[in-house]
């Protein structure tokens, strides 16, 4: 019973790291349309800007830098690459593929391709005893951190205007700027609610690891992918469902399973899913 | 004319839809845009708001009509697209509050689709045809308008439906221009002062709309059908 | 005259050896795998410049290709049989899973084929039956005929990738002329007119997956040949990526702008790998450098080489 309880936290705490990548992943491609390769980036810049900073300030602080270059990086990498090849589809796969591969070269040589050991704060540390078993604290934070999120960006899509263009826009783009809507202010918008989401990700997932290296990007961004289009494209509580759903097999497979299987059976969840529900698990 | 076009292409995967397009709109009533499936009528209408890319020219009231399609709305012409798209997983109520433009006319707005009032909290998604259809052109009519283009406005609607949408124009076109696509040609007599006809991508014929339909033999020529 | 220049290019090729110039053999063994990645380009290329599909699997029937044959090899089996055999287990992998990938459109095909992928570098990785080596790979310790083998028979290799480049090359050549390369342009082009005319683009996608997928296992025995092991990265989805980047760098759709992009690029990678030590910073990481000339070309050249020749033969096109 522990070892299921055990299991079910840390595979929720993983859901949480693929939900903060996945979700403004899943808003760029349902809005802009764009499958960005370079978001591993902002995962990076989040981590390595917290790991970077917090030897100069409190770890605290260094968390809200690092979420601020996350949204910054998203900002730049919009105006600067995607922007300009509007509509421009497979350019801007091609760039942001381009940049992953230029940006983690960078990372190496600015930052060595080891992985660096990055600090815990008291407040993740420790365990705390549920149900029988001992919990890692920093599965907690993980799993709050990303509710806070979901909660955030649900009301920002509820209540606000952009919120409410971000959703139309997901929908049917053309047809917002066949409103009188510009609809370039919110792709910015959303590359950098993705960037900052990234951000924190990285560096919860730091904390969560207890190192960083310029790896770290690419292998949570390839199961955000595949969260993301299990999920759905431009859907949040798609997005949420479907790392929950991920985070919580990979876990118990490749426990109880050989190591590895998880993540097959995850890949297959994707191909069946494809197969019998091609727009994702939240189209209606 | 408070629309003119001068030799619009537009050139789709390789293939020419329209080939050097130039007509022009007065600047009260409505003209129909009219002719067979595939002539190029959507792709005109499409071109004119920006959605799509296109040789030639065309100024709107004197100035060059250039720009992306949100500047082109903020210009002053309004665009109801064919198949009405609405915002399905919005609500009547967040429809329009998207479309909003300065100060819109509700009281304008509700007063020309009553059955939208209720439905405010409704997703768009769940609205009939006919609902769903009002609510493309409330989105649009709530603003002020110079010009409005409307693409297919009772395609697919049952006849007592097309019938209140040609009401609803008749009544805006006593203070907005209207280019006005329709397949209905019922719909055209009721409210076309004049006509374009489009054929393969190339204007046809223009003039009054009642010389057109008048005509049975050039009607059938034209148009392929008989009124 | 223009008609008979490619064979004239590849008459140079082979002679290459012979000038002292290029008899070194380790200026050899970068040519050969120069002339590897030229076709695996090439193959890449019938998906996603004459198709349409941007797949980010492909290496997944590469490291079939090197994979299977190096554990054919192994297993006591002959080179031709080995070979022959991981050919056609790349071509049925292609087959099973572009009949699925292929499914669905867009941005989700291309997110399963990366899936798929993934899949396959992590089986790999995960070493079962202790059959791929996991990440320390496999070397082939028997099987390989003695003409291919050792210092002095590098031109040898050299000759064979040659071979498989042009064999990459004739083979698109064909289908490019033939009835069913017009179909795949229209599939690459406007999916919804090969529906009209009757076609399924479906059909035709698929058999552009096969082929090509075919085709990168051939490549990945004779890289297998020219390298002597596997190594997981074979199946990593930075090599599909590379990939990627030499068919843009040569120019998408072309005839031999891509295994051009294909040759330079592994040119280059090796190269600025060597003066690693002596260029600063992020200079020092070859796909730091490779990476951003990949952006600037999408921006100021979307045709690639292939463009760039067209532009400086005619100064007045624009």
């Amino acid at each position: 019973m522990a070892t299921v309880v055990l299991l079910a936290v840390t595979g929720l705490g993983l859901a949480a790291l693929y939900f903060l990548v996945a979700s403004g992943l899943s808003l760029v491609f349902g809005l802009a349309d764009v499958l960005n390769f370079a978001h591993g980036l902002f995962l990076s810049a989040g981590a390595y800007v917290t790991w970077w900073a917090s030897s100069w300030v409190a770890l605290e602080v260094a968390l809200l830098l690092g979420v601020a270059a996350g949204v910054l990086a998203g900002v730049v990498v919009e105006l600067v690459l995607i922007r300009p090849l509007y509509s421009r589809t497979i350019e801007q796969v091609l760039v942001t593929v381009g940049l992953s591969l230029a940006g983690v070269a960078l990372l190496q040589a600015v930052f060595g391709a080891d992985p660096r050991p990055f600090p815990r704060p008291s407040w993740a540390a420790g365990v705390v005893p549920v149900l029988g078993a001992r919990i890692p604290v920093d599965r907690f934070v993980l799993i709050i951190a990303a509710a806070l999120v979901f909660l955030g960006l649900m009301a920002f899509l509820r209540y606000t205007r952009y919120g409410l263009i971000v959703r139309a826009g997901v929908e049917n783009r053309e047809m917002v700027s066949a409103l009188g809507i510009d609809v370039r202010k919110a792709f910015t918008l959303v590359f950098a609610i993705g960037g900052g989401a990234a951000a924190l990700a990285g560096a919860l997932a730091g904390i969560h690891f207890s190192t960083v290296s310029p790896a770290t990007g690419s292998s949570l961004l390839i199961f955000a992918f595949i969260v993301v289009v299990i999920g759905g494209m431009g859907s949040v509580p798609g997005s949420a469902l479907a790392a929950v759903l991920v985070g919580l097999l990979q876990q118990f497979v490749n426990y109880y399973g050989t190591s590895g299987a998880g993540d097959v059976c995850v890949v297959a969840l994707l191909a069946a899913v494809l197969l019998w529900r091609p727009k994702g698990l939240a189209a209606s | 004319m408070i629309l003119d076009v001068a030799g619009l292409g537009v050139r789709l995967s390789g293939l020419d839809i329209l080939h050097g397009v130039s007509f022009s709109v007065p600047p009260s009533g409505v003209t129909a845009l009219v002719g067979r499936n595939g002539a190029g009528k959507t792709t005109t209408l499409r071109a004119l708001m920006g959605l799509s890319p296109y040789s030639g020219s065309a100024s709107f009231d004197g100035s060059v009509l250039s720009g992306r399609p949100d500047q082109r709305v903020l210009a002053g012409i309004g665009y109801v697209p064919e198949d009405r798209c609405v915002f399905a997983g919005l609500t009547v109520l967040e429809n329009l509050r998207l479309a909003e433009r300065g100060r819109p006319d509700h009281d304008l707005v509700y007063g020309l689709f009553p059955e939208l009032r209720d439905r405010g909290e409704q997703k768009a998604g769940s609205l009939s045809g006919g609902q769903q259809q009002m609510l493309s052109l409330a989105r649009v009519l709530q603003n002020t308008n110079r010009l409005l283009l409307v693409d297919e406005p009772t395609k697919g609607l049952a006849p007592r439906v097309v019938t209140s949408v040609a009401a609803v124009l008749e009544r805006v076109a006593a203070s907005v221009p209207i280019l006005l696509v329709e397949q209905n040609l019922a719909v055209v007599r009721r409210l076309a002062s004049s006509a374009l006809v489009l054929s393969g991508g190339r204007v046809a014929w223009t003039g009054g709309a009642d010389d057109l339909l008048d005509d049975a033999d050039l009607t059938k020529s034209l148009l392929g059908v008989g009124h | 005259m223009r008609r008979f220049l490619p064979l004239l290019v590849l008459a140079v090729l082979v002679l290459l050896p012979y000038s002292a110039l290029f008899n070194a053999p380790g200026t050899l063994n970068l040519l050969a795998l120069c002339a590897v990645f030229a076709g695996l380009a090439a193959g890449y290329d019938l998906l996603f410049g004459r198709t349409g599909l941007l797949s980010f699997g492909h290496a997944l029937y590469f490291a079939v290709g090197v994979y299977g044959c190096a554990m054919l090899l192994n297993a006591g089996l002959s080179l031709l049989l080995s070979a022959l055999l991981a050919v056609v287990a790349g071509v049925v992998v292609a087959a099973v899973l572009g009949a699925v990938a292929l499914r669905v459109d867009g941005i989700a095909f291309s997110m399963v084929t990366l899936a798929f992928a993934q899949v396959g570098a992590i089986v790999v990785a995960r070493d079962p039956g202790g059959l791929t080596g996991g990440e320390e790979g496999l070397t082939v310790s028997s099987g390989i005929p003695s003409f291919l083998v050792g210092v002095a028979q590098t031109v040898n290799l050299y000759w064979l990738a040659l071979a498989y480049l042009t064999v990459v090359l004739v083979v698109l050549h064909r289908i490019s002329r033939s009835p069913a390369g017009r179909v795949l342009a229209a599939v690459r082009d406007d999916p919804r007119r090969v529906s009209v005319l009757g076609l399924s683009p479906y059909r035709f996608k698929v058999l552009s997956f096969v082929v090509s997928g075919g085709l990168a296992a051939l490549g990945g025995v004779v890289y297998l040949m020219i390298v002597g092991g596997a190594s997981p990265h074979v199946a990593s989805s930075d090599l599909t990526l590379t990939l990627l980047v030499m068919v843009v760098l040569g120019g998408p759709g072309t005839r031999f702008g891509p295994a051009i992009g294909g040759a330079l690029f592994t040119f280059l990678d090796y190269k600025l790998t060597g003066y690693a030590d002596r260029l600063p910073g992020p200079l020092s990481q070859p796909l730091f450098v490779l990476g951003v000339l990949f952006i600037l070309a999408v921006y100021f050249f979307p045709g690639g080489l292939a463009q760039l020749r067209t532009r400086m033969r005619l100064p007045g096109r624009a």
